[in-house]
C-alpha cells in the first residue's frame, strides 16, 4: 500500500458536449509528491484537477485516489455510478484550493474552517475551534479568526481556504491557480504557506503559472496543452531542456 | 460676515448655481493660487411657475379636506364611534393573522417551488413552472371564489384505489373552514410571487460558494442550508416586506370566499345594518394604514440591515461580537432568517 500511487489517471478523457477538453490523461502521483502542472488555458488542466475530486465526471479512462475509483464503484466489469453520499465521503479525503478563493462571505475565517467538521465530521465544536485556530496559526493567521472574508486581503482570504480545506485532514490537496486572482505583493505569502505544507509531506497537485514555485517545490512538472500530457518530469529538466516544440513555446513567453 | 453667507447659499443649491459657478472656477489659474477664489454672490435662478402650482395644489386640498370636514356623508362622528370600537379591533386581528398564516405558507410552499424549478429534473421544473403560470396568471380574487366553492365540488376526503370502494374517508373539514379556506387561497397564490422572489435569491449565490461547499464533502442540504441560503437572504428579505405589506391588503378580498370576520369584511357587515358605509370604510382604511405604516417602517430598517454588503455589516459589530461570534455558527445564520420572518409578520 505505501508503494500505492496516490492518484492514477490512466487516459482520462472528459467532453463537454463536443468538446474534448481531456483527451486521455495519464499520469501518477505518489503519496508525498508535489505535482505542478502548468500550461496555457484552455488546455485542460483545472478541468483535470476538478475530476479528482468528482467536481466533473470523468466520461473515459480511470481515475482513481488512494486506490479508490473516483465517482464509480466496480463490481464485476461493470461501473456503478456512485451515490451522492458516497461521492461525498470519497471528498472527505481531498482538499481543494480555488482560484477565487471560495471562502464563505457570511462566516468568520473560524466558522469557514470549523463549519465541516462539524457538519461532515460531526465534530464538537470546542475541539473543531482549537484545531481551526492550530490551522489558522500555521497559515499565520492566528489573529484573525473572527475576522469576515470581506476585511481580509486576497493573499489572507487564500491562506483561510488553505487552512479550511486542511481542516478536513486531507490525504491530497488540489490547487487550482491558487494565486492567480492575487495582486503580485501578496503571492509570495501564499505560495510560502503551500512550500511549508509541501515539506510537511502533503500530497499536492498545482495548477500555477509560477514558474519559480514549480521549480523550487514541485517534484514533478506536467505541461499539459489541449487536454493531453505533452511532457513531465522533474522541473529543473522541463524548464531548462524542454523536449517538445509545444513546451519550449509556451516556456518562452512565460518565463 | 457677510462673505459666508453668499458661499452657503450657492453650496445648499448645488443643481442651480453649480454651472453658473465652474466658469469663474476655469480661470481660477489666472490668480494666485494662495487666495481662495472670490465667492460668487448671484442671484439665484427663480422658478415662478413650481411655486404656482404648489400653491394651487395646497388651495385645492385646503378646499377638499374643509368641505369633506362640514360633509354629512362622511359621519365623522361615526368614525370616532367605530374606530376603537371592539368588533372593528377583532377584526383586525383577523387580518393580521390571516396575513401572518398565508405569508407563512407561501413562503413555504415558494422555496419548495423555487427549488423544484432551479432542480435538475424536468418533471419537478415543469410542474412548478405549471404552478407558477397558473397562479400568477389568475386572478387572486378569481382563485378565492374557487376554493370558497371547492368543498363542493370535494365533499369528502378519500384514501384508495381509483374507481374501488375507497379505504378511507374523511368529510372535507378543511375547505368548510372559511378562515383555514381563505389562509390556504391566499397563501396558495402568493406562494407563486414568493417562489420567484426565492428563486432569483438562490440565484444570486456565487457558483464558487456551492463549489467549495461540495468540494469540503457537504451535502447538497447542508450547502443549502449553511451557505446558500445565508447568504441569499440579503436577496429575498427586502422583496418579502413588499409581499408582506402587499398580502395584508389582499386579505380584504376573502369576501370572495366569502369570509366576513375581517377588517373589511366586519365593517362592511356594520355598515349594512346602520346603513352608514362611508365612516366604516374611513376605519377599515385608518387601520389598513395603520398596519401598512408599522410594516413599512419595519421593511425600512429591515432593507438598510440587508442592503449593506456582508463585509461592512460587520465591521461595527467586529470587535463587540470578537467573543461569542464562534458560539453562533452552527445555528448562526438560521435563526436571524426566522426572526426576520415572524418580525415582518
Amino acid at each position: 500500500m505505501t508503494d500505492a500511487p496516490m492518484v492514477l489517471a490512466e487516459r482520462v478523457s472528459k467532453n463537454f458536449g463536443t468538446n474534448k477538453v481531456l483527451r486521455g490523461i495519464s499520469l501518477e502521483v505518489d503519496p508525498g509528491e508535489v505535482l505542478c502542472i502548468v500550461g496555457p488555458s484552455g488546455s485542460g488542466k483545472s478541468t483535470f484537477l476538478r475530476c479528482i475530486n468528482h467536481l466533473e465526471r470523468v466520461d473515459g479512462g480511470r481515475l482513481s485516489v488512494d486506490g479508490q475509483l473516483v465517482g464509480y464503484r466496480q463490481k464485476g466489469d461493470k461501473l456503478y455510478e456512485l451515490k451522492l453520499k458516497e461521492a461525498a465521503f470519497q471528498r472527505q479525503e481531498i482538499g481543494m484550493v480555488f482560484q477565487r478563493f471560495n471562502l464563505f462571505p457570511h462566516l468568520t475565517a473560524v466558522e469557514n474552517i470549523i463549519l465541516a467538521p462539524m457538519r461532515v465530521k460531526g465534530l464538537s465544536k470546542a475541539n473543531a475551534t482549537a484545531r481551526a485556530m492550530e490551522l489558522l496559526d500555521r497559515v499565520g493567521l492566528g489573529d484573525k479568526g473572527e475576522a469576515y472574508p470581506a476585511h481580509l486581503s486576497g493573499g489572507q482570504q487564500q491562506r483561510v481556504a488553505i487552512a479550511r480545506a486542511l481542516a478536513m485532514d486531507p490525504k491530497l490537496m488540489l490547487f487550482d491557480e491558487p494565486t492567480s486572482a492575487l495582486d503580485p505583493e501578496l503571492v509570495g505569502e501564499v505560495l510560502d504557506v503551500m512550500k511549508e505544507l509541501a515539506k510537511s509531506g502533503m500530497t499536492m497537485i498545482v495548477v500555477t503559472h509560477e514558474m519559480g514555485f514549480a521549480r523550487e517545490v514541485a517534484d514533478t512538472l506536467v505541461f499539459m496543452d489541449e487536454g493531453v500530457v505533452v511532457e513531465a518530469g522533474p522541473p529543473r529538466e522541463i524548464l531548462s531542456n524542454p523536449q517538445h516544440d509545444r513546451t519550449k513555446a509556451f516556456l518562452s513567453k512565460v518565463l | 460676515m457677510s462673505e459666508p453667507e453668499p458661499d452657503r447659499m450657492i453650496e445648499s443649491e448645488p443643481g442651480r448655481s453649480g454651472p453658473s459657478g465652474r466658469t469663474p472656477r476655469a480661470g481660477r489659474g489666472r490668480h494666485d493660487d494662495d487666495t481662495p477664489p472670490e465667492a460668487i454672490v448671484a442671484i439665484p435662478l427663480r422658478h415662478p411657475w413650481r411655486n404656482v402650482v404648489a400653491v394651487l395644489l395646497i388651495l385645492g386640498l385646503a378646499v377638499f379636506v374643509l368641505d369633506a370636514a362640514q360633509r354629512a356623508d362622511y359621519g365623522w362622528p361615526d368614525v370616532g364611534k367605530y374606530i376603537f370600537d371592539r368588533r372593528i379591533s377583532q377584526a383586525a386581528w383577523v387580518t393580521l393573522w390571516l396575513t401572518v398564516y398565508a405569508m407563512i405558507g407561501a413562503i413555504v410552499i415558494g422555496l419548495l417551488l423555487a427549488i423544484m424549478r432551479l432542480s435538475p429534473n424536468p418533471v419537478l421544473k415543469s410542474i412548478a413552472w405549471l404552478y407558477i403560470w397558473i397562479f400568477r396568471g389568475t386572478p387572486v380574487y378569481v382563485q378565492l371564489v374557487f376554493w370558497g366553492i371547492v368543498s363542493l365540488i370535494y365533499p369528502v376526503f378519500t384514501l384508495g384505489i381509483p374507481f374501488v370502494e375507497p379505504w378511507v374517508t374523511i368529510p372535507n373539514e378543511v375547505f368548510t373552514n372559511l378562515f383555514i379556506t381563505a389562509v390556504i387561497g391566499l397563501a396558495l397564490n402568493e406562494a407563486a410571487y414568493m417562489s420567484e422572489i426565492v428563486r432569483a435569491g438562490l440565484l444570486s449565490v456565487d457558483q464558487g460558494q456551492e463549489e467549495a461547499s461540495t468540494a469540503l464533502a457537504m451535502s447538497w442540504g447542508q450547502t443549502m442550508r449553511y451557505v446558500v441560503v445565508p447568504q441569499a437572504m440579503k436577496i429575498i428579505i427586502p422583496p418579502t416586506g413588499n409581499e408582506v405589506i402587499s398580502m395584508l391588503k389582499t386579505t380584504s378580498l376573502v369576501a370572495a370566499i366569502p369570509l366576513s370576520i375581517d377588517l373589511y369584511g366586519v365593517s362592511r357587515g356594520i355598515s349594512a345594518v346602520t346603513f352608514t358605509p362611508v365612516p366604516l370604510l374611513i376605519v377599515a382604511s385608518l387601520w389598513y394604514l395603520l398596519f401598512t405604516s408599522i410594516l413599512m417602517v419595519g421593511q425600512h430598517f429591515i432593507e438598510k440591515r440587508f442592503s449593506r454588503g456582508t463585509g461592512r455589516v460587520k465591521t461595527g459589530k467586529e470587535p463587540a461580537t470578537s467573543g461569542p461570534a464562534p458560539t453562533a455558527v452552527p445555528g448562526g445564520p438560521t435563526p436571524p432568517v426566522s426572526t426576520d420572518f415572524g418580525g415582518k409578520g
